[in-house]
């Protein structure tokens, strides 16, 4: 193929792909779940065949597992747990309009 | 209103009681569409064409069935599977179209599961068994450009019905042609011994590509209601040969399209006029699948569930 996948070494599996799908709505991607693909083309159509058969989305994005950097469980308490205690850093002082929907 | 999880965000639109795991915003086909047959239209041959074309994605759609459990890999079987969907929807509203052509209040149901072999309109490709992945995938090429490109013109046919099939068809026929198109040209530009099996998949429905574009008489009398498949095959040529170039296969193409009929060629199973699957004249691989097919409808008729 194209990206060069003959020069590599033979796989055993295919790598894995993490899968965003955004809705008819017109809302962020959201992500949904992960897939096996060889190659980024292919996991589209996978993405495709897993993720939308039921009519959820409209664009699909997918991203190689391997590519994503994610924090640590282990990091938990120093990354998340000072924002515990800080209640007024959510924006709940403030009557939010019927009309914004999306907050 | 927020969306806490990632399928009330992509779901919404559930207000009338959907549940997440059925989707929102579904559309028929036929919605609006007049189901009378069109004045001047022979109600016989309109039945007879239906089935013609609902044969063919019955049985091809049974033969992908087929591969469920049996895929390489578990994102391949779902792929299958919604291509076999598609045709099992195609095939059962045009089963439907023929009993309102014919004007004998069959149904669906009792054109599936109650005719014999011969009563069978499907081209022979349909009904084949596929040695291994790579046969699968040449057959869905060969035979997803042939309904495209016949699903393409029957957009703009007399009877509304076959034109609204048809409009929905070809969405679900573009991807199945760009499946197959993509596996032919990985299997094709991939290993020595993906490009072997390749091969011999493409030799294995060669000799059942010329049938699909011999005219019948009754879309020969159908004239603006059917397509005439021998005016597509020029169109399913240039495709092939593009997929086969693309997936560096193009000394197997010459050779291919002749043995398939085309470029002058001439295939001696496609040649034989009345003798072929539009006649209800099957391979030995159709009494079998049609034995599975009908097994638990023969067994308990009238069945519901």
């Amino acid at each position: 193929m194209s990206e060069g996948g003959m020069a590599e070494e033979p796989r055993s599996n295919w790598p894995l792909f993490e899968v965003f799908l955004r809705s008819k709505r017109g809302l962020n991607h959201v992500h949904v779940g992960s897939l096996h693909a060889a190659d980024a083309e292919m996991a589209l159509h996978h993405a495709r065949d897993l993720y939308t058969r039921r009519n959820e989305g409209v664009s699909i994005w997918v991203v190689k597992a391997a590519d994503i950097t994610a924090s640590s469980p282990d990091e938990k308490d120093p990354f998340f747990a000072p924002s515990g205690d800080k209640v007024y850093r959510h924006p709940t002082f403030y009557e939010i309009p019927d009309s914004v929907p999306h907050i | 209103m927020g969306f806490d999880t990632a399928y009330e965000a992509i779901t919404e639109e559930s207000d009338s009681g959907h549940r997440w795991a059925f989707g929102t915003g579904f559309t028929d086909p036929l919605a609006g569409v007049d189901t009378s047959v069109p004045a001047g239209v022979d109600g016989a041959d309109l039945a007879a064409y239906c089935l013609m074309l609902g044969d063919d994605a019955l049985i091809m759609s049974h033969r992908l069935q087929q591969w469920l459990t049996r895929a390489p890999e578990l994102e391949e079987e779902t792929a299958i599977a919604n291509i076999a969907l598609d045709l099992l929807g195609q095939a059962r509203l045009l089963l439907s179209r023929a009993g309102t052509a014919e004007g004998s209040k069959r149904t669906e149901d009792d054109y599936a599961f109650d005719r014999t072999e011969r009563e069978f309109r499907n081209v022979r490709l349909a009904e084949v068994a596929d040695a291994d992945f790579a046969g699968l995938v040449a057959r869905l090429l060969v035979f997803s450009t042939w309904r495209l490109a016949l699903l393409v013109r029957l957009r703009d046919s007399a009877d509304p019905v076959l034109a609204a099939v048809a409009a929905q068809g070809v969405k679900e026929l573009t991807y199945h042609r760009d499946y197959a198109a993509q596996w032919v040209i990985r299997l094709g530009d991939g290993t020595d011994y993906s490009r072997q099996h390749m091969e011999a998949g493409l030799a294995a429905v060669a000799p059942l590509v010329a049938e699909l574009f011999v005219p019948s008489a009754v879309e020969e009398r159908l004239a603006g209601v059917a397509v005439n498949p021998a005016h597509v095959r020029a169109e399913f040529d240039a495709v092939l040969a593009e997929v086969l170039a693309e997936a560096g296969l193009t000394e197997t193409e010459a050779g291919w399209l002749e043995a398939a009929g085309g470029s002058g060629g001439s295939s001696p199973r496609g040649g034989t006029v009345g003798q072929a699957g539009r006649d209800g004249v099957h391979t030995e691989a159709m009494g079998y699948l049609l034995a599975e097919l009908q097994s638990v409808a023969r067994a308990m008729p009238g069945a519901t569930w």
